[in-house]
């Protein structure tokens, strides 16, 4: 049995060197996340964003206007993940309710 | 679970430290717009500088720091801050979040752009930082009791 | 394309399966559960490190404009959509790394063991 598992991970590591057959080569400017039309002839996003973040937001750094801006509904899905992952710490653990219910 | 430190030099170690950091996250935050930062990074400071004062004070002290009690409804005042500046462009007219149209008098798209990512920075570290400081809270509560 | 070329050329794609590898072990062969805790974070540190290695490009700055560089080249800022993504990720992860801790809390609190075998066991 722990044979099999490991070599289901060599497996899993071979899958991904030959995997890497077609990703791009490191720093390539010519991949297709940094052209400026994509395969199917739709302009790519992020060569919009290095455009364009300054005229429309003034701001000098591209990441915050990506995320504050461009993708705002992204972050606040976000946020809302952290507020919900501490809601969800508070009512597992919270020693005062545990108290309270075993007092009844 | 033992809470705070017994030596000298841890205590006034983390005394002088966590101002510094404190002040460092509110710059992160501020500064966000021209050099690499935001609300996630500065929540995450401020964060470790409350947690700082939180490893090496007995309870007493680091309650009158930060009050355990205030981790929650700030976050949701963050999380509210994030939503709110959406729906007062939402309720001007034009789409949600977007900051093309708060209600900043004499200013042009760009500017009011740049002044609405600033506002959602704020609550987005101030959610971050209460959050997590809540988890840590929550996660150390020590049991006196055995049972459950 | 020779073989020199491709394995230099992917380099830092060869350190993230190591990585990955290491992650998926520590999630399957290993018993304690925070140990497995401990695999599941490698493994997301290896995917954020993917994403901010596929936003490399040769001869680009980082994203923050600069005088002296124009924007009207996009060539000369490296991609920006990645680290927007990952910077999220990070903060969501050390969430939810509380989260599996504060479940970890509550199983230990009921079953005095962290085992797998062993709540396997008592779980009968």
């Amino acid at each position: 049995m722990k044979y099999l598992t490991f070599m289901s991970i060599g497996v899993f590591a071979l899958l991904l060197i030959y995997a890497a057959y077609g990703l791009p080569y490191r720093g390539d400017p010519n991949a297709l996340v940094n052209q400026e039309i994509s395969l199917t002839g739709t302009p790519v996003a992020s060569s919009y964003y290095i455009e364009n973040a300054m005229k429309d937001a003034n701001t000098p750094n591209m990441v915050t206007t990506v995320l504050g801006d461009y993708r705002a509904f992204d972050t606040l899905g976000e946020e809302v993940v952290i507020f919900a992952a501490g809601i969800i710490c508070f009512l597992l653990l919270n020693r005062e309710r545990k108290r309270e219910a075993r007092k009844q | 679970m033992k809470h705070g430190s017994s030596s000298p030099i841890i205590l006034l170690l983390s005394r002088v430290l966590s101002p510094y950091i404190m002040l460092f996250g509110m710059y992160v935050i501020f500064h966000g717009h021209y050099s690499p930062g935001g609300g996630f990074q500065g929540g995450a400071l401020l964060a470790s500088s409350i947690i700082l004062i939180r490893i090496a004070m007995e309870e007493k002290v680091h309650q009158l720091h930060f009050n355990k009690a205030y981790g929650i409804p700030l976050g949701a005042v963050g999380v509210l801050i994030f939503f709110g500046v959406g729906f007062i462009s939402l309720i001007m007219g034009g789409y949600f979040l977007d900051y093309s149209l708060l209600p900043f008098p004499g200013m042009i798209t760009a500017e009011l752009r740049f002044y609405g990512i600033l506002l959602i920075e704020v609550g987005v570290g101030l959610a971050v930082m209460t959050i997590l400081v809540a988890i840590y809270d929550n996660l150390l509560e020590e049991d006196d009791d055995e049972s459950i | 394309m020779n073989l020199f070329d491709f394995i230099a050329g992917h380099y830092d794609y060869w350190f993230i399966i190591i990585l990955l590898a290491i992650g998926l072990y520590g999630m399957t062969v290993k018993k304690n559960l925070v140990k497995k805790l401990i695999g599941m974070t490698i493994f997301q540190a290896a995917v954020i490190l993917f994403y901010i290695s596929s936003a490399i490009k040769a001869d680009a700055t980082v994203p923050i404009i600069m005088e002296n560089l124009s924007v009207d080249n996009p060539a000369n800022y490296i991609n920006p959509l990645p680290h927007a993504l990952m910077l999220t990720a990070i903060v969501v992860g050390v969430a939810t790394v509380g989260v599996a801790f504060a479940l970890l809390i509550l199983i230990y609190k009921n079953y005095k063991t962290l085992d797998e075998n062993e709540l396997l066991e008592l779980m009968k």
